[in-house]
């Protein structure tokens, strides 16, 4: 089967953000980037649906030109090759999901993929919507949110995750698109001959002329407010530890 | 006129169906505000909706919307919204709208806001939802024609804050034709995956663990510190997936929602879904090594600091008695 995998470079999760001049944006150019960890369990999952039913794994993502650091790292880890939608306006950082999920549809809709993952969400925006905004351009069904997947021969079965514990399993015809939860699987990191063999594989550069509309623009960005007044203790270790037992004890009364 | 859905289940309200209804007022001011329901038999969820001041509940009855799928919802809703023309469309983010709504908002190719914590009201609202994992909260815009859809994050609003009507709303029944042919998944019935050994929900005292934890070896300190404080020991989801600890140890959106006297975050950062499971505890601390890690906002004390240096600490200053 023919797996297409979404997957979205997003600045680390260390990452401390600060807030451009212009308060719409932040400064991109003191952050690393990574590989979005939902989209990370989303390409395990299609590696090892390969490794029982065959077939090819390609991995895809719209982004700016330095996105393509998690489409080798994909390929390290075992994908077959790549699909790079390259527009300086993809950054992580300013995109909304119909300007990702119309670029992605109009680079992988030729492709004719039995299915397509994609991470529930993302680590930066977390809108937790271009995937099933993709589903729609792509006129397959969906299912989101999913912690196991079985492929039948022409559709496939997939146990999605509720809220507070519960599960429930889903079927649906082939194609289909599928966003994964973290922690589906055990994720596997590239190997010393992954990362070889990567180099030798193909990222397939798509340039669009033109990007879908956005539907929401970021007006400010601002630090968030304290909910609570916060008591900071300071102090070396022994003197911290000993400060907040006893508020604990004496303010909070919350140990005996 | 604004249109809330609330979700319902079998005749229930989800609970955060009252607490879209609460940012739906806010958003909605001297504008008129009405309520939707979606469901096969939901007359009891409706007349629930209706002691909302709302100026009506609409409500959708087919058998067709039972079990929940993304395709029988999305063609309900685009009809219904074509019908009543609201000018936002609000949703409470449960993890059944993030299936549905974006798929909808693409059909209907109109705005979708999610996961919105506050709203900026006025002739063109702006509204607040969190980015970066909670580090920086973003003022955005919905863009182009109406409908704007947006999803209300779940916790951020109260739900007793959300204002009852003198009288019952009317409920109208609203005729859409559903496409049986046209809904492409079987859901089969939620169920539980084993019944839960350890109720989080009773514990008066947590101590939680996040990635800062940083290897499985060293969830036996957070375990010593759980000993001597008299407290269960539970994890963020990171920890779960990696299987230091087991599943049903989680707190957070897809696991136990707990509100214990005291809760002691030990390496976590505070990510929304860790946090709307454990917000509701008495007394929070937060130890984390992060000074801007989100987990600060909504504790009562916190240590910026080394997990390793302080808990060994504490232990020793509790074991002193």
């Amino acid at each position: 089967m023919k797996i297409a995998v979404c997957i979205k470079q997003v600045p680390t999760r260390e990452w401390q953000p600060r807030i451009d001049d212009g308060k719409r944006g932040v400064r991109e150019q003191d952050a690393s980037f990574e590989m979005n960890e939902p989209d990370a369990y989303a390409l395990e999952e299609a590696l090892r649906l390969r490794e029982k039913h065959g077939g090819e794994v390609v991995v895809c993502t719209a982004g700016p030109a330095r996105a393509s650091q998690v489409l080798r790292e994909a390929l390290a880890r075992g994908a077959d090759r790549a699909i790079h939608v390259e527009h300086e306006r993809l950054s992580s950082i300013t995109t909304d999901p119909f300007v990702v999920a119309g670029a992605l549809a109009d680079a992988v809709r030729d492709e004719k993929f039995d299915l397509v993952l994609t991470g529930l969400q993302s680590d930066d925006q977390g809108a937790a919507q271009t995937g099933v905004i993709l589903a729609e351009r792509l006129a397959l069904p969906h299912a989101t949110i999913v912690m196991e997947v079985q492929v039948q021969p022409s559709d496939v079965r997939v146990k999605r995750e509720l809220e507070g514990g519960w599960f429930q399993w889903v079927q649906m015809p082939l194609p289909a698109l599928l966003t994964i939860q973290s922690g589906i699987n055990q994720l596997r990191y590239a190997t010393l001959k992954g990362i070889m063999a990567a180099k030798k594989k193909e990222i397939r550069k798509v340039s669009p002329t033109s990007l879908t509309a956005a539907h929401a623009t970021v007006v400010s960005l601002d630090i968030p407010r304290k909910t609570k007044q916060t008591q900071l203790i300071s102090g070396a270790p022994a003197e911290a530890a000993n400060t907040l037992i006893k508020k604990l004890r004496d303010e909070a009364r919350v140990i005996g | 006129m604004i249109l809330v859905v609330a979700e319902q289940q079998r005749g229930k309200l989800h609970r955060a169906s009252w607490e879209a209804v609460a940012f739906a007022q806010e958003l909605a001011g001297d504008q008129p505000l009405d309520g939707f329901v979606l469901g096969a038999g939901p007359s009891d969820s409706a007349g629930e909706l209706s002691q909302a001041a709302l100026s009506a509940v609409h409500v959708v009855d087919s058998a067709l919307l039972e079990p929940y799928t993304a395709d029988a919802y999305t063609e309900a809703l685009q009809k219904a919204i074509g019908d009543l023309k609201p000018t936002h469309v609000v949703f409470p983010h449960t993890y059944r709208t993030r299936d549905f709504a974006p798929k909808l908002a693409a059909r209907l190719d109109r705005a979708l806001i999610t996961d919105c914590i506050g709203v900026k009201g006025g002739e063109r609202p702006t509204f607040l939802r969190p980015v970066y994992q909670g580090k920086l909260i973003a003022e955005v815009a919905a863009e182009g024609e109406h409908p704007h859809c947006v999803s209300v994050q779940i916790g951020a609003f109260r739900a007793d804050a959300a204002k009852r009507g003198s009288a019952a709303a009317a409920v109208k029944p609203l005729n859409v034709s559903i496409d049986a042919a046209a809904i492409r998944q079987k859901a089969e019935d939620p169920f539980q995956e084993a019944k839960q050994a350890v109720d989080l929900s009773q514990a008066e005292r947590i101590v939680a663990v996040g990635r800062g934890i940083k290897a499985q070896e060293h969830i036996a300190l957070a375990e010593k510190l759980a000993s001597a404080l008299g407290a269960q020991l539970a994890a963020s989801r990171p920890i779960c997936d990696s299987g230091w600890l087991p599943m049903e140890r989680q707190v957070g959106s897809s696991g136990q929602t707990v509100a214990p006297k005291l809760y002691v975050a030990l390496g976590i950062s505070g990510a929304i879904q860790h946090v709307v499971g454990m917000k509701g505890a008495r007394t929070i601390v937060a130890i984390n090594k992060d000074a801007d890690a989100p987990i600060f906002e909504i504790a009562d004390f916190g240590i910026v600091g080394d997990l390793f240096e302080i808990v060994p600490a504490m232990i020793a200053e509790l074991e002193k008695g």
